[in-house]
Protein backbone atom coordinates (compact mmCIF):
# COMPACT_ATOMS: atom_id res chain seq x y z
CA UNK A 1 0.00 0.00 0.00
CA UNK A 2 2.77 2.40 1.33
CA UNK A 3 4.84 1.08 -2.16
CA UNK A 4 1.60 2.49 -4.18
CA UNK A 5 1.22 5.90 -2.22
CA UNK A 6 4.85 6.70 -2.50
CA UNK A 7 4.61 5.57 -6.26
CA UNK A 8 1.45 7.54 -7.09
CA UNK A 9 3.72 11.08 -4.79
CA UNK A 10 6.52 10.23 -7.03
CA UNK A 11 4.60 10.66 -10.74
CA UNK A 12 2.46 13.33 -9.63
CA UNK A 13 5.40 15.29 -8.24
CA UNK A 14 7.65 14.74 -11.70
CA UNK A 15 3.91 15.64 -13.48
CA UNK A 16 3.58 18.63 -11.51
CA UNK A 17 7.71 19.81 -11.73
CA UNK A 18 7.37 18.85 -15.94
CA UNK A 19 4.33 21.12 -15.62
CA UNK A 20 6.27 24.04 -14.21
CA UNK A 21 9.16 23.62 -16.03
CA UNK A 22 6.87 23.53 -19.24
CA UNK A 23 5.52 26.72 -18.37
CA UNK A 24 8.54 27.98 -18.50
CA UNK A 25 8.71 27.47 -22.20
CA UNK A 26 5.28 28.56 -22.91
CA UNK A 27 4.91 31.67 -20.76
CA UNK A 28 8.41 32.30 -18.94
CA UNK A 29 10.42 33.41 -22.20
CA UNK A 30 7.83 35.43 -23.74
CA UNK A 31 7.80 39.08 -23.60
CA UNK A 32 8.09 41.36 -21.48
CA UNK A 33 11.38 40.34 -20.70
CA UNK A 34 12.62 41.06 -16.73
CA UNK A 35 16.05 42.44 -17.79
CA UNK A 36 16.98 44.31 -14.88
CA UNK A 37 16.16 41.38 -12.42
CA UNK A 38 17.93 39.11 -14.88
CA UNK A 39 21.00 40.99 -14.48
CA UNK A 40 20.84 41.31 -11.09
CA UNK A 41 20.08 37.62 -10.72
CA UNK A 42 22.97 36.72 -12.64
CA UNK A 43 25.58 39.06 -10.52
CA UNK A 44 23.86 37.10 -7.55
CA UNK A 45 23.76 33.75 -8.47
CA UNK A 46 27.00 34.17 -10.74
CA UNK A 47 29.45 36.24 -9.60
CA UNK A 48 28.24 35.63 -5.95
CA UNK A 49 29.14 31.99 -6.09
CA UNK A 50 32.32 32.25 -7.54
CA UNK A 51 34.47 31.90 -5.06
CA UNK A 52 33.16 29.34 -3.40
CA UNK A 53 32.85 27.57 -6.98
CA UNK A 54 36.87 28.71 -7.32
CA UNK A 55 38.01 27.41 -3.81
CA UNK A 56 36.45 23.84 -4.10
CA UNK A 57 37.76 23.67 -7.74
CA UNK A 58 41.16 24.52 -6.36
CA UNK A 59 41.18 22.05 -3.69
CA UNK A 60 39.59 19.29 -5.71
CA UNK A 61 42.66 19.74 -8.73
CA UNK A 62 45.05 19.29 -5.53
CA UNK A 63 43.36 16.44 -4.16
CA UNK A 64 42.73 14.74 -7.31
CA UNK A 65 46.69 15.03 -8.21
CA UNK A 66 48.09 13.10 -4.49
CA UNK A 67 45.51 10.62 -4.89
CA UNK A 68 46.19 9.58 -8.51
CA UNK A 69 50.15 9.91 -8.21
CA UNK A 70 51.07 6.71 -5.95
CA UNK A 71 48.87 4.70 -8.04
CA UNK A 72 51.12 6.45 -11.88
CA UNK A 73 54.22 6.33 -10.19
CA UNK A 74 53.42 2.22 -9.39
CA UNK A 75 52.89 1.98 -13.09
CA UNK A 76 55.70 4.32 -13.97
CA UNK A 77 53.24 6.71 -15.70
CA UNK A 78 53.45 9.63 -13.53
CA UNK A 79 54.67 11.51 -16.56
CA UNK A 80 50.42 11.33 -17.66
CA UNK A 81 49.49 12.70 -14.86
CA UNK A 82 48.79 15.82 -16.06
CA UNK A 83 46.34 14.27 -18.91
CA UNK A 84 44.64 12.26 -16.69
CA UNK A 85 43.90 14.89 -14.09
CA UNK A 86 42.53 17.21 -16.89
CA UNK A 87 40.89 15.01 -19.10
CA UNK A 88 38.86 13.61 -15.49
CA UNK A 89 38.64 17.34 -14.30
CA UNK A 90 37.50 18.76 -17.62
CA UNK A 91 35.24 15.95 -19.01
CA UNK A 92 33.43 14.71 -15.68
CA UNK A 93 34.34 16.08 -11.95
CA UNK A 94 34.69 19.54 -13.06
CA UNK A 95 30.91 19.81 -14.29
CA UNK A 96 29.35 17.57 -11.85
CA UNK A 97 30.95 18.88 -8.46
CA UNK A 98 30.92 22.76 -9.57
CA UNK A 99 26.96 21.77 -10.38
CA UNK A 100 26.75 19.84 -6.84
CA UNK A 101 28.33 22.81 -4.73
CA UNK A 102 25.46 25.39 -6.99
CA UNK A 103 22.74 23.01 -6.21
CA UNK A 104 23.91 23.33 -2.35
CA UNK A 105 24.18 27.22 -2.71
CA UNK A 106 21.97 28.38 -5.28
CA UNK A 107 18.78 26.14 -5.17
CA UNK A 108 18.54 26.21 -0.97
CA UNK A 109 18.83 29.93 -1.59
CA UNK A 110 16.04 30.39 -4.55
CA UNK A 111 13.91 27.66 -2.79
CA UNK A 112 14.10 29.51 1.07
CA UNK A 113 13.71 32.40 -0.73
CA UNK A 114 10.60 32.21 -3.07
CA UNK A 115 8.88 29.91 0.08
CA UNK A 116 9.55 32.56 2.15
CA UNK A 117 7.90 35.31 -0.25
CA UNK A 118 5.20 32.38 -0.73
CA UNK A 119 4.13 32.28 2.90
CA UNK A 120 4.80 35.97 3.77
CA UNK A 121 1.86 36.79 0.45
CA UNK A 122 4.95 38.57 -1.22
CA UNK A 123 4.18 36.78 -4.22
CA UNK A 124 0.48 37.96 -4.09
CA UNK A 125 1.33 41.27 -3.35
CA UNK A 126 3.61 41.18 -6.73
CA UNK A 127 0.73 39.81 -8.68
CA UNK A 128 -1.38 42.28 -7.38
CA UNK A 129 0.76 45.06 -8.37
CA UNK A 130 0.32 44.20 -11.94
CA UNK A 131 3.43 41.67 -12.30
CA UNK A 132 3.38 37.82 -13.73
CA UNK A 133 5.49 36.38 -10.62
CA UNK A 134 6.60 33.69 -12.94
CA UNK A 135 7.98 35.82 -15.33
CA UNK A 136 9.40 38.16 -12.95
CA UNK A 137 10.55 35.26 -9.87
CA UNK A 138 10.97 32.20 -11.99
CA UNK A 139 12.27 32.98 -15.28
CA UNK A 140 14.68 35.25 -14.42
CA UNK A 141 16.45 32.65 -11.86
CA UNK A 142 16.17 29.99 -13.94
CA UNK A 143 17.77 32.19 -17.11
CA UNK A 144 20.53 32.89 -14.44
CA UNK A 145 21.03 29.26 -13.27
CA UNK A 146 21.38 28.12 -16.88
CA UNK A 147 24.05 30.79 -17.95
CA UNK A 148 25.80 31.25 -15.32
CA UNK A 149 26.72 27.50 -14.34
CA UNK A 150 28.43 26.90 -17.42
CA UNK A 151 30.72 30.35 -17.02
CA UNK A 152 31.24 28.58 -13.62
CA UNK A 153 32.48 25.39 -14.47
CA UNK A 154 34.86 26.63 -16.76
CA UNK A 155 36.25 29.25 -14.18
CA UNK A 156 36.06 26.38 -12.00
CA UNK A 157 38.12 24.02 -14.39
CA UNK A 158 41.12 26.40 -14.86
CA UNK A 159 40.99 27.46 -11.15
CA UNK A 160 41.22 23.15 -10.18
CA UNK A 161 43.63 23.11 -13.04
CA UNK A 162 45.77 25.12 -11.40
CA UNK A 163 44.95 23.35 -8.18
CA UNK A 164 46.66 20.35 -9.99
CA UNK A 165 49.59 21.92 -11.16
CA UNK A 166 50.30 22.79 -8.00
CA UNK A 167 49.79 19.16 -6.73
CA UNK A 168 52.02 18.07 -9.46
CA UNK A 169 54.83 20.90 -8.10
CA UNK A 170 54.30 19.09 -4.28
CA UNK A 171 56.19 16.00 -5.43
CA UNK A 172 57.98 17.28 -8.80
CA UNK A 173 58.86 20.26 -10.50
CA UNK A 174 57.06 21.05 -13.41
CA UNK A 175 56.60 24.01 -15.37
CA UNK A 176 53.04 25.99 -15.58
CA UNK A 177 53.70 25.84 -18.93
CA UNK A 178 54.76 22.55 -19.39
CA UNK A 179 51.75 21.34 -17.30
CA UNK A 180 48.92 23.60 -19.49
CA UNK A 181 50.52 22.56 -22.42
CA UNK A 182 50.39 19.02 -21.30
CA UNK A 183 46.51 19.37 -20.14
CA UNK A 184 45.71 21.04 -23.66
CA UNK A 185 47.38 18.60 -26.37
CA UNK A 186 45.25 15.57 -24.74
CA UNK A 187 42.15 17.96 -24.95
CA UNK A 188 39.68 18.36 -27.77
CA UNK A 189 36.61 19.89 -28.49
CA UNK A 190 34.59 16.48 -27.92
CA UNK A 191 35.80 16.84 -24.14
CA UNK A 192 34.82 20.19 -23.55
CA UNK A 193 31.84 20.62 -25.56
CA UNK A 194 29.38 17.92 -24.25
CA UNK A 195 30.79 18.85 -20.81
CA UNK A 196 30.05 22.54 -20.97
CA UNK A 197 26.30 21.52 -22.96
CA UNK A 198 25.10 19.04 -19.94
CA UNK A 199 26.27 21.94 -17.33
CA UNK A 200 23.38 23.81 -19.00
CA UNK A 201 20.95 21.38 -18.36
CA UNK A 202 22.27 21.13 -14.81
CA UNK A 203 22.27 24.71 -14.15
CA UNK A 204 18.28 24.55 -15.76
CA UNK A 205 17.73 22.04 -13.19
CA UNK A 206 18.87 23.64 -10.31
CA UNK A 207 16.92 26.93 -11.13
CA UNK A 208 13.73 25.25 -11.96
CA UNK A 209 13.51 22.79 -8.88
CA UNK A 210 14.59 25.95 -6.65
CA UNK A 211 11.77 27.52 -7.87
CA UNK A 212 9.18 24.84 -7.98
CA UNK A 213 10.40 24.02 -4.18
CA UNK A 214 9.73 27.83 -2.82
CA UNK A 215 6.72 28.45 -5.16
CA UNK A 216 4.59 25.27 -3.70
CA UNK A 217 6.58 26.08 -0.52
CA UNK A 218 3.16 25.65 2.73
CA UNK A 219 3.20 24.95 6.36
CA UNK A 220 4.86 28.65 7.56
CA UNK A 221 7.98 28.57 8.32
CA UNK A 222 8.40 25.23 8.53
CA UNK A 223 7.88 24.79 5.26
CA UNK A 224 10.38 27.10 4.31
CA UNK A 225 13.44 24.96 5.45
CA UNK A 226 11.42 21.89 4.12
CA UNK A 227 11.54 23.67 0.75
CA UNK A 228 14.92 24.94 0.51
CA UNK A 229 16.36 21.22 1.81
CA UNK A 230 13.99 19.45 -0.63
CA UNK A 231 15.55 21.91 -3.81
CA UNK A 232 19.03 20.64 -2.84
CA UNK A 233 18.16 17.44 -2.56
CA UNK A 234 15.98 16.95 -6.17
CA UNK A 235 18.15 18.67 -7.86
CA UNK A 236 21.70 16.77 -6.53
CA UNK A 237 19.99 14.05 -7.62
CA UNK A 238 18.54 15.48 -10.71
CA UNK A 239 22.41 16.32 -11.72
CA UNK A 240 23.86 12.55 -11.48
CA UNK A 241 20.49 11.68 -13.45
CA UNK A 242 20.95 14.16 -16.23
CA UNK A 243 24.92 13.50 -15.69
CA UNK A 244 24.08 9.38 -16.67
CA UNK A 245 22.04 10.15 -19.80
CA UNK A 246 24.05 12.99 -21.21
CA UNK A 247 27.42 10.34 -21.19
CA UNK A 248 25.34 7.72 -23.03
CA UNK A 249 23.66 10.36 -25.49
CA UNK A 250 27.19 11.73 -26.27
CA UNK A 251 28.35 7.81 -26.40
CA UNK A 252 25.83 7.23 -28.70
CA UNK A 253 26.54 10.09 -30.66
CA UNK A 254 30.30 9.07 -31.02
CA UNK A 255 31.51 11.97 -28.94
CA UNK A 256 33.52 10.11 -26.84
CA UNK B 1 -31.76 30.30 5.71
CA UNK B 2 -30.07 33.43 6.30
CA UNK B 3 -31.02 36.02 8.73
CA UNK B 4 -30.45 38.67 6.19
CA UNK B 5 -31.40 41.86 8.95
CA UNK B 6 -30.85 44.75 5.97
CA UNK B 7 -30.03 44.87 2.19
CA UNK B 8 -28.63 47.03 0.79
CA UNK B 9 -30.71 48.72 -1.92
CA UNK B 10 -30.41 51.63 -4.40
CA UNK B 11 -31.67 54.13 -1.84
CA UNK B 12 -28.91 53.75 0.47
CA UNK B 13 -28.31 57.59 2.34
CA UNK B 14 -25.69 59.24 3.87
CA UNK B 15 -22.17 59.10 2.18
CA UNK B 16 -22.90 56.18 0.58
CA UNK B 17 -23.98 56.90 -3.05
CA UNK B 18 -25.63 53.99 -4.50
CA UNK B 19 -23.48 53.26 -7.46
CA UNK B 20 -22.33 49.06 -7.00
CA UNK B 21 -18.27 49.34 -7.66
CA UNK B 22 -18.29 45.52 -6.34
CA UNK B 23 -21.01 42.86 -6.85
CA UNK B 24 -20.78 38.95 -6.25
CA UNK B 25 -22.97 36.18 -7.48
CA UNK B 26 -24.10 33.02 -6.31
CA UNK B 27 -20.06 32.34 -5.80
CA UNK B 28 -18.58 29.04 -5.23
CA UNK B 29 -15.04 28.64 -4.19
CA UNK B 30 -14.26 24.87 -2.76
CA UNK B 31 -10.50 23.44 -1.76
CA UNK B 32 -10.58 19.52 -2.37
CA UNK B 33 -13.89 18.39 -0.34
CA UNK B 34 -14.12 21.51 1.95
CA UNK B 35 -16.73 24.03 0.95
CA UNK B 36 -15.67 27.14 1.77
CA UNK B 37 -18.03 29.39 -0.18
CA UNK B 38 -21.77 28.89 -1.28
CA UNK B 39 -23.73 30.42 -3.35
CA UNK B 40 -22.48 33.95 -1.60
CA UNK B 41 -23.62 37.25 -3.21
CA UNK B 42 -22.40 40.69 -1.84
CA UNK B 43 -22.94 44.02 -3.69
CA UNK B 44 -20.62 46.80 -2.75
CA UNK B 45 -21.48 50.31 -3.48
CA UNK B 46 -19.50 53.43 -4.02
CA UNK B 47 -17.71 55.10 -0.60
CA UNK B 48 -19.16 52.18 1.54
CA UNK B 49 -16.99 50.22 3.87
CA UNK B 50 -18.50 46.74 4.39
CA UNK B 51 -16.57 44.72 7.18
CA UNK B 52 -16.76 41.08 6.18
CA UNK B 53 -17.33 38.88 9.71
CA UNK B 54 -16.81 35.26 10.37
CA UNK B 55 -14.65 32.39 11.94
CA UNK B 56 -11.51 31.69 11.11
CA UNK B 57 -11.14 29.49 8.44
CA UNK B 58 -14.97 30.55 6.90
CA UNK B 59 -13.26 31.95 3.80
CA UNK B 60 -13.06 35.64 4.64
CA UNK B 61 -10.10 35.98 3.19
CA UNK B 62 -10.83 33.68 -0.23
CA UNK B 63 -13.40 36.13 -0.60
CA UNK B 64 -11.42 38.93 -1.35
CA UNK B 65 -8.97 37.09 -3.15
CA UNK B 66 -11.57 35.93 -5.66
CA UNK B 67 -12.47 39.38 -6.25
CA UNK B 68 -8.70 40.52 -7.12
CA UNK B 69 -8.38 37.38 -9.04
CA UNK B 70 -5.72 35.55 -6.89
CA UNK B 71 -7.66 32.84 -6.55
CA UNK B 72 -10.60 31.86 -9.32
CA UNK B 73 -13.97 31.00 -8.25
CA UNK B 74 -15.61 27.41 -9.30
CA UNK B 75 -18.52 29.37 -9.97
CA UNK B 76 -19.98 32.43 -9.91
CA UNK B 77 -19.64 36.33 -11.41
CA UNK B 78 -17.78 38.90 -9.65
CA UNK B 79 -18.15 42.59 -11.10
CA UNK B 80 -15.70 44.84 -10.31
CA UNK B 81 -16.14 48.33 -11.74
CA UNK B 82 -18.21 46.99 -14.27
CA UNK B 83 -15.80 44.06 -15.25
CA UNK B 84 -16.38 40.44 -14.59
CA UNK B 85 -12.87 39.66 -12.98
CA UNK B 86 -13.39 35.74 -13.43
CA UNK B 87 -13.55 35.81 -17.08
CA UNK B 88 -10.45 38.78 -17.99
CA UNK B 89 -7.41 37.43 -19.56
CA UNK B 90 -4.21 38.42 -17.85
CA UNK B 91 -3.40 41.97 -19.34
CA UNK B 92 -7.65 43.01 -18.62
CA UNK B 93 -7.02 41.62 -15.09
CA UNK B 94 -3.81 43.71 -14.53
CA UNK B 95 -5.79 46.47 -15.84
CA UNK B 96 -8.11 46.25 -13.01
CA UNK B 97 -5.67 45.41 -10.22
CA UNK B 98 -4.90 48.90 -10.88
CA UNK B 99 -8.01 50.33 -9.53
CA UNK B 100 -8.04 48.00 -6.62
CA UNK B 101 -6.00 48.43 -3.48
CA UNK B 102 -4.91 44.85 -1.81
CA UNK B 103 -3.49 45.20 2.34
CA UNK B 104 -2.36 41.60 2.76
CA UNK B 105 -2.93 40.38 6.65
CA UNK B 106 0.89 40.26 6.88
CA UNK B 107 1.47 43.15 4.87
CA UNK B 108 3.67 41.65 2.22
CA UNK B 109 6.20 44.18 2.07
CA UNK B 110 9.40 42.88 -0.21
CA UNK B 111 11.84 42.30 2.43
CA UNK B 112 14.75 42.53 0.49
CA UNK B 113 13.75 46.06 -0.98
CA UNK B 114 13.43 49.37 0.84
CA UNK B 115 10.69 51.56 1.54
CA UNK B 116 11.36 53.02 -1.21
CA UNK B 117 11.67 50.48 -3.82
CA UNK B 118 8.57 48.98 -1.87
CA UNK B 119 5.89 51.88 -2.99
CA UNK B 120 7.60 52.30 -6.23
CA UNK B 121 7.10 48.84 -7.34
CA UNK B 122 3.31 48.73 -8.34
CA UNK B 123 3.67 52.52 -10.10
CA UNK B 124 6.16 50.85 -12.07
CA UNK B 125 4.82 48.09 -12.67
CA UNK B 126 1.32 49.25 -13.80
CA UNK B 127 2.35 52.39 -15.29
CA UNK B 128 5.24 51.82 -17.12
CA UNK B 129 5.65 55.24 -18.48
CA UNK B 130 6.09 57.43 -15.54
CA UNK B 131 8.67 59.70 -15.03
CA UNK B 132 11.35 59.23 -12.26
CA UNK B 133 9.91 62.85 -10.58
CA UNK B 134 6.43 61.98 -10.59
CA UNK B 135 7.55 58.39 -9.07
CA UNK B 136 9.30 60.29 -6.18
CA UNK B 137 6.66 62.63 -5.67
CA UNK B 138 4.21 60.02 -5.49
CA UNK B 139 5.78 58.19 -3.38
CA UNK B 140 6.68 61.03 -0.90
CA UNK B 141 3.08 62.35 -1.02
CA UNK B 142 2.09 58.51 0.06
CA UNK B 143 4.20 58.13 2.94
CA UNK B 144 3.23 61.61 4.22
CA UNK B 145 -0.12 60.19 4.38
CA UNK B 146 1.27 57.39 7.02
CA UNK B 147 3.39 60.32 8.80
CA UNK B 148 6.67 58.22 7.92
CA UNK B 149 8.26 60.23 5.28
CA UNK B 150 11.44 59.76 7.16
CA UNK B 151 11.35 56.01 6.57
CA UNK B 152 12.14 56.52 2.78
CA UNK B 153 15.36 54.57 2.47
CA UNK B 154 14.70 52.23 5.62
CA UNK B 155 14.85 48.56 4.75
CA UNK B 156 11.18 46.57 6.20
CA UNK B 157 13.09 44.73 8.99
CA UNK B 158 14.05 48.16 10.39
CA UNK B 159 10.39 48.84 11.23
CA UNK B 160 7.89 48.50 14.09
CA UNK B 161 5.14 46.19 13.11
CA UNK B 162 2.45 49.15 13.53
CA UNK B 163 4.83 50.98 11.12
CA UNK B 164 4.96 48.19 8.33
CA UNK B 165 1.29 48.28 8.36
CA UNK B 166 1.02 51.70 7.62
CA UNK B 167 4.12 51.25 4.84
CA UNK B 168 1.84 48.68 3.47
CA UNK B 169 -1.27 50.93 3.03
CA UNK B 170 0.86 54.11 2.13
CA UNK B 171 1.72 51.11 -0.77
CA UNK B 172 -1.52 50.04 -1.36
CA UNK B 173 -2.69 53.73 -1.88
CA UNK B 174 -0.27 55.06 -4.38
CA UNK B 175 -1.76 53.72 -7.34
CA UNK B 176 -4.92 56.32 -5.88
CA UNK B 177 -6.99 52.87 -6.54
CA UNK B 178 -10.99 53.10 -6.50
CA UNK B 179 -11.48 49.61 -4.14
CA UNK B 180 -9.49 48.97 -1.15
CA UNK B 181 -9.51 45.06 -0.07
CA UNK B 182 -7.97 45.51 3.94
CA UNK B 183 -7.27 41.39 5.13
CA UNK B 184 -7.82 41.55 8.85
CA UNK B 185 -6.20 45.43 8.66
CA UNK B 186 -5.55 45.45 12.91
CA UNK B 187 -4.56 41.98 13.66
CA UNK B 188 -1.78 41.47 16.02
CA UNK B 189 -1.05 45.31 16.60
CA UNK B 190 -1.64 46.71 19.90
CA UNK B 191 -5.31 48.41 20.86
CA UNK B 192 -3.40 51.82 20.28
CA UNK B 193 -1.37 51.35 16.90
CA UNK B 194 -5.24 49.59 16.23
CA UNK B 195 -6.70 52.50 16.69
CA UNK B 196 -4.53 54.34 14.51
CA UNK B 197 -4.78 52.44 11.83
CA UNK B 198 -8.53 52.61 11.82
CA UNK B 199 -8.44 55.82 11.59
CA UNK B 200 -5.94 56.43 9.12
CA UNK B 201 -8.00 53.95 6.94
CA UNK B 202 -11.61 56.07 7.93
CA UNK B 203 -9.49 59.73 6.53
CA UNK B 204 -7.51 58.07 3.35
CA UNK B 205 -10.66 56.85 2.78
CA UNK B 206 -12.14 59.91 3.16
CA UNK B 207 -9.63 61.66 1.01
CA UNK B 208 -9.62 59.75 -1.98
CA UNK B 209 -13.36 58.51 -1.81
CA UNK B 210 -12.43 54.71 -2.30
CA UNK B 211 -15.43 51.53 -1.61
CA UNK B 212 -13.83 48.81 0.80
CA UNK B 213 -13.88 45.51 1.96
CA UNK B 214 -12.62 44.73 5.27
CA UNK B 215 -11.83 41.18 6.83
CA UNK B 216 -11.70 41.67 10.49
CA UNK B 217 -11.93 40.02 13.96
CA UNK B 218 -11.48 43.20 15.44
CA UNK B 219 -15.11 44.17 17.11
CA UNK B 220 -13.30 47.98 17.68
CA UNK B 221 -12.33 48.17 14.54
CA UNK B 222 -15.72 46.98 12.58
CA UNK B 223 -17.68 49.23 15.18
CA UNK B 224 -15.20 52.32 13.70
CA UNK B 225 -15.14 51.85 10.24
CA UNK B 226 -17.91 49.69 8.88
CA UNK B 227 -20.52 51.25 6.79
CA UNK B 228 -22.40 47.32 6.63
CA UNK B 229 -21.56 44.20 8.25
CA UNK B 230 -21.81 40.77 6.49
CA UNK B 231 -21.95 37.62 8.81
CA UNK B 232 -19.86 34.98 6.88
CA UNK B 233 -21.23 31.49 7.87
CA UNK B 234 -20.59 28.34 6.42
CA UNK B 235 -19.72 29.83 3.15
CA UNK B 236 -23.11 31.92 3.19
CA UNK B 237 -24.24 35.59 3.73
CA UNK B 238 -25.71 34.75 7.15
CA UNK B 239 -26.41 38.48 8.05
CA UNK B 240 -26.14 42.38 6.29
CA UNK B 241 -26.42 45.49 8.34
CA UNK B 242 -25.67 48.30 10.11
CA UNK B 243 -23.38 47.69 13.33
CA UNK B 244 -25.74 48.80 15.49
CA UNK B 245 -28.28 46.20 13.71
CA UNK B 246 -26.16 43.16 14.17
CA UNK B 247 -25.52 43.77 17.61
CA UNK B 248 -28.72 44.20 18.91
CA UNK B 249 -29.63 40.91 17.09
CA UNK B 250 -31.22 38.42 19.28
CA UNK B 251 -29.71 35.58 16.73
CA UNK B 252 -27.58 33.18 18.94
CA UNK B 253 -25.30 33.09 15.95
CA UNK B 254 -24.95 36.48 15.39
CA UNK B 255 -24.69 37.77 19.11
CA UNK B 256 -21.29 35.51 19.88
CA UNK B 257 -19.39 38.01 17.59
CA UNK B 258 -20.42 40.84 19.64
CA UNK B 259 -20.68 39.31 23.26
Amino acid sequence: MSLITNTEDFLEQTGKISRFAGHFFSHGIKPRFEIKELLSQCYLIGYKSFPLVGLTGFIMGLVLTMQLRPSLVSYGVQSELPVMVGIAIVREIGPVITALIFAGKIGSSIGAELGSMKVTEQIDAMEVSGTNPYKYLVATRVVATTLMLPILTLLGDAISLFGAYIGVNISSVTSLRFFFTQVFQSLTYSDIVPAVIKTLFFGFAVGIIGCYKGFNSTKGTQGVGISANSAVVLSSVLIFIIDLLTVQLTNLIGLN
Amino acid sequence: MPTVLNTPSDEKTGTVTSKPVIVIEHLYKQFGRNVVLEDFSLTVYKEENVVVLGKSGAGKSVLIKCVIGLLKPDKGNIMVLGENVTALNDDDLDRVRSKVGFLFQANALYDSMTVRENLEFPLRRHWINISQKEVEKMVKEALENVALLHTLDMMPSELSGGMLKRIALARTLILKPEIILYDEPTTGLDPVTAREIDQLILKLQKKYHTSSIIISHDMNCVKNIADRVILLLDGKCYADGSYDELEHSTDQKIKQFFE
